[in-house]
């Protein structure tokens, strides 16, 4: 029932690097079509918005609201394209694996990018590391390192164990959520689904939790550009 | 190739490949997203919100105009109303005058008609008079003629003469 990994091993630079194609191709995809998306929403550009132009300003006043929600726009609107490709980007890979899955010679080919935690990782990873990035640009490096020692000094382990706590759990709790998503829809259509009763009873369980699946990817997308916003405006903001 | 629901195979083992890869399909989305859509959008919005300001702004200056102009128009209204009401009150003065002045003219008038139409009648009263006294001498003189004849005592000549005069007189 478990399927391999289409993996190869090149040599860089003298380190050896581990790729998954299906990764790589699953990201492009995504990739490919969140940009098709943005292009095709702004190609006819008006000031009476229709159809896609309104949906993409959407997504825009979306994020907005996020970043408001967080600090103030004067701070916020340099963080407010990450947002929006962010929870355009995510959106997308979750939805990818939901219609179906290709398997090719044993090989997982086509599935959600997102439910690997490579990938997701990468994505908390960029996020925190923006954060410090920010955090040094904007307070300078004193400010940010005494961050460390307040409120008290006790606190600096915690700060540290708070970096990397944040860092795992903003890339886990996206790929737990996709990748449990992917294995229940493929115990429903591989271990349930045999035979015609199997079949049919399938049908029932297999759409309610593929809605619900749409309804998750949709929240963990949310949910990820929300923490992502809030870990930025904590770094960067001076009052706290 | 086979397409079923199987989704499971999250590899093993550490891929940094795909974390960089990620990382950099990532950053040229975001480049892409940012050139493409993020940044027209954003001029349009911001032009569309300058465009929403000024209509505003244009909205309330006309506001203003207007009350300014319902202003001046009612002020327009109450003066000619005054002005009309005005003339109406000059116009019932001036013929409530005009009725005095002619009513007074007629009654004068009247007053002179009679007063001549009185002289008048004084004036034939006394050319009557005059007549009469004259015509008296004359008929008296005949009477005095005929008494003559009738043979007349000299004291009722007198008499009769007196008698005469009196009831002529008394006839006025």
């Amino acid at each position: 029932m478990d399927h391999k990994s289409p993996l190869i091993h090149p040599e860089i630079f003298g380190v050896t690097l581990t790729f998954n194609l299906a990764n790589m191709l699953m990201i492009t995809i995504a990739s490919v079509i969140v940009f098709l998306i943005a292009l095709l929403a702004t190609r006819q550009l008006a000031m009476k918005p229709t159809g896609m132009q309104n949906f993409f300003e959407w997504i825009m006043d979306f994020v907005k609201g996020i970043v408001k929600s967080n600090m103030d726009w004067k701070t916020g609107g340099r963080f407010h394209i990450l947002g929006i490709t962010l929870i355009m980007y995510i959106f997308v890979s979750n939805m990818l694996g939901l219609p179906f899955a290709i398997v090719y010679n044993d090989y997982l080919w086509w599935k959600s990018p997102t439910a690997d935690p490579a990938v997701t990782l990468a994505l908390a990873v960029m996020v925190v590391g923006l954060s410090h990035y920010y955090a040094i640009r904007m307070k300078g490096f004193s400010e940010y390192g005494k961050d460390f020692f307040r409120p008290m000094w006790f606190m600096f382990p915690l700060k540290i164990i708070e970096e990397f706590a944040n860092t795992l759990t903003l890339g886990l709790r996206l790929y737990g959520n996709i990748f449990a998503g992917e294995i229940l829809l493929t115990l429903l259509a591989g271990s349930l689904a045999t035979g015609v009763g199997g079949h049919l009873a399938a049908i029932i369980p297999t759409i309610a939790w593929m809605g619900f699946s749409v309804f998750v990817g949709a929240i963990q997308a949310f949910i990820f550009v929300m923490l992502t916003m809030v870990y930025i405006s904590h770094k960067v903001s001076h009052d706290h | 190739m086979t397409t079923n629901a199987y989704a499971l195979g999250a590899g093993a083992g550490f891929n940094g490949g795909d974390i960089l890869f990620q990382l950099a399909m990532f950053i040229i989305l975001l480049a892409l997203l940012k050139k493409f859509a993020w940044a027209p959008l954003m001029g349009i919005m911001t032009q569309r919100e300058e465009h929403i300001a000024s209509e505003i702004e244009a909205a309330e200056k006309s506001r203003v105009e207007a009350n300014q102009l319902l202003e001046q128009t009612r002020a327009e209204v109450k003066s000619a109303r005054l002005e009309a009401q005005n003339t109406i009150e000059n116009a019932k003065k001036l013929g409530e005058e005009q009725k005095s002045e002619i009513l007074a003219a007629a009654r004068a008038e009247s007053e002179r008609l009679k007063e001549a139409a009185k002289l008048e009648i004084a004036q034939e009263r006394d050319q009557a008079m005059n007549l009469l006294r004259e015509q008296v001498a004359s008929l008296s003189v005949m009477i005095a003629s005929k008494v003559i004849e009738k043979d007349l005592s000299a004291a009722d000549q007198e008499k009769l003469i007196n008698q005469y005069i009196q009831e002529a007189g008394e006839e006025q």
